[in-house]
């Protein structure tokens, strides 16, 4: 599924061979619509030729088109695509500050370059231009401090900010690229030629771009009926590619090896519990997030849960396996990286790392594998207890409920009291290391 | 002159825009990124400052972080992209016959004007890349397709900022 790999190819001369012929594709293009030209680029601003303002939001909205398309014919993995993060404020006023440098030199960065390859001495002296800039802004980077990373709001998409799916979005933008085309028309009679615009001018009248419009938002209306795929969509053909398999059991972790990550200073391991808020209060594992399944379906949700390092290895437990395989598909499928599941669920858990008797105790004679926890609490302890941090090596002072089933201990200093393990936390345990952890898909940012 | 030494017309931008955008679409597809251009060029200003400051770009952090240390600036795709944008640009105007030294620019202005207007453009535009993370290209063109509401955000901004100085600048450009 696209987009590849490349980064597998990093360093190596295909890798730059890709990036060269794409840039040749753009720079002909650039060149052929006539953006070597800065008073073609220019009279854009004084409404004459507005080349630079057709160009650009034909190629937006046939590139958006496309790549809502091949996302929601299961073509391409949209995860693994880069979204330029939005800064909003240095972004709008970068935006207004390169306005004026349009307007006075004449180019943008790209059409400069291109400019410059058919030799026009204007457009080697605004791309020289450009590079001073771009070092004055390094010198100059540091004064700025964090207000360059202000407003910082992390990969936002239109869909997101007007709710919409983004078939529509698409429908949407393409339209009112149409709307600007046609004022784009008309502006050029009036500005350009200097005819007068009458009524049979308004009317629009040349058939081949009625037909391309018609086709554009034709397949814009066909993708968006479509729908993009759900993230268990996406998990299915994620699981065809990537070979995990739930028949194998891949992605079950007993628990001992999640209690060895849970040591490990070089991962951040976390613990997603999907199980009801009743059963997360009464026990769960220290730092647990506790989520609903439902609110795994919930964009702002997931997005908050996959801004973490790549080092971040994350655990989903249920009461058994059940939600949590669930649970894990949608994680999976919204494209969070290194996701495994506490095999055997919070049941297993407390099975190899019990708790105080007097907190907990298992129930006889309750069904194997559903989803209902098989330890009846006799009181909530929530992470307060040895069963929660198992890796914790340090000493902690008995329940209340032990001193009371050991009064011998009851005249001892209690901050003194070694913990005495009636569990068997200390013994070795029989498991198969499965935790591949992998290193994120880092594509980076568009023009660094 | 003879016909065939005339500089072909331009392609129609309607047409000129759905190529760029397949373009730009498989660009996507294959890299899982868009086009850009202004980072490369801050890359090469980078290498260029390595031969003459070494000392320098380890020092400053914005500098480093391209070419600090044993890091070659160069190596970047993004620069790839930029060697290929010079080269299909040239390709395009030499089949089109539009390859010529030549200075461009507004009737009323002299040609030391327009160098030196564009060379400050050109400062101003470099330098408002960097802070809005990315060019026309890199950000405006990349992102408005992958519809991220910061470059929609941005691109409204240029537009904004060139017409409300466009009347002001008229006599550079009619």
């Amino acid at each position: 599924m696209a987009p590849f790999d490349i980064q597998s190819l990093n360093s190596t001369l295909p890798y730059y061979l890709i990036f060269g012929v794409i840039g040749m594709g753009f720079g002909a293009i650039l060149e052929m619509s006539g953006f070597g030209d800065s008073r073609k680029l220019a009279a854009q601003f004084y409404l004459k030729d507005m080349t630079v303002l057709k160009v650009m939001f034909t190629a937006i909205i046939v590139a958006a088109v496309l790549i809502s398309g091949a996302s929601a014919l299961g073509l391409a993995d949209l995860s693994r695509i880069w979204v330029n993060p939005t800064y909003l404020v240095p972004g709008i006023i970068g935006g207004l500050i390169m306005g004026v440098g349009f307007i006075v030199g004449g180019f943008c960065p790209g059409t400069s370059i291109v400019s410059a390859s058919t030799f026009k001495l204007d457009g080697i002296a605004f791309a020289g231009g450009v590079g001073l800039g771009t070092l004055l802004f390094s010198e100059t980077a540091s004064f700025l401090g964090n207000a360059r990373h202000a407003t910082y709001m992390g990969r936002f998409t239109l869909d997101e900010l007007f709710g919409l799916p983004m078939g529509v979005v698409v429908i949407l933008l393409v339209s009112m690229a149409l709307m600007m085309f046609y004022g784009a028309e008309i502006a050029e009679l009036y500005f350009g030629k200097g005819q007068k615009v009458d009524k049979k001018a308004l009317i629009p009248s040349r058939r081949p771009y009625m037909v391309a419009a018609g086709a554009l938002i034709g397949t814009a209306l066909m993708f968006a009926f479509l729908g993009q795929p759900s993230s268990l969509d996406r998990w299915e053909s994620i699981a065809k590619s990537s070979g995990v398999s739930l028949k194998n059991r891949d992605p079950y972790i007993h628990p001992a090896e999640v209690v060895e990550w849970r040591s490990d200073n070089n991962v951040y391991v976390r613990v997603v519990d999907v199980r009801s808020e009743g059963d997360y209060n009464k026990f769960h594992i220290v730092g647990a997030i506790n989520a609903s399944l439902s609110s795994l379906e919930d964009i702002n949700f997931m997005k908050a849960l996959k801004q973490v390092p790549d080092n971040t290895l994350t655990f989903v437990v249920s009461n058994s396996e059940l939600y949590a395989t669930a649970a894990w598909k949608r994680m999976v499928g919204s494209g969070l990286k290194n996701v495994y599941i506490i095999e055997g669920g919070m049941n297993k858990w407390l099975t190899e790392y019990p708790t105080d008797p007097c907190v907990a105790q298992p129930i006889t004679g309750r069904k194997v594998g559903t989803e209902e926890l098989a330890f009846s609490f006799f009181k909530s302890v929530g992470d307060n207890c040895y069963a929660a941090h198992p890796e914790a090596q340090y000493k902690e002072a008995p329940t209340d409920c032990y001193m009371e089933a050991h009064p011998e201990l009851k005249n001892k200093r209690m901050k003194a009291v070694a913990r005495p393990v009636p569990f068997d936390s200390g013994t070795k345990k029989n498991f198969k290391r499965k935790v591949k952890m992998q290193k994120k898909n880092s594509t980076a940012g568009g023009c660094g | 002159m003879t016909d065939s030494k005339q500089a072909k017309p331009y392609i129609n931008p309607y047409l000129g825009g759905a190529l760029l955008g397949v373009v730009l679409f498989l660009a996507f597809m294959i890299t899982g990124n868009g086009l850009g251009a202004s980072g490369a060029i801050n890359r090469v200003m980078v290498a260029i400052l390595e031969l003459v400051a070494p000392n320098h770009v380890d020092r400053v952090g914005y500098l480093a972080h391209m070419g600090g240390g044993t890091s070659f600036s160069l190596e970047s795709s993004g620069v790839a992209m930029l060697v290929g944008t010079i080269l299909g640009g040239f390709a395009s105007g030499l089949i089109n016959r539009r390859v010529k030294v030549e200075i461009r620019k507004g009737p009323r202005i002299t040609n030391t004007t327009r160098i030196i207007m564009a060379i400050l453009g050109g400062l101003i535009m470099g330098y408002g890349a960097r802070l809005a993370r990315g060019c026309t290209s890199g950000q405006a063109l990349s992102g408005g397709a992958v519809l991220s509401v910061g470059s929609f955000a941005f691109m409204f901004s240029i537009f904004i900022g060139a017409y409300a100085l466009a009347y002001f600048l008229r006599r550079l450009w009619n």
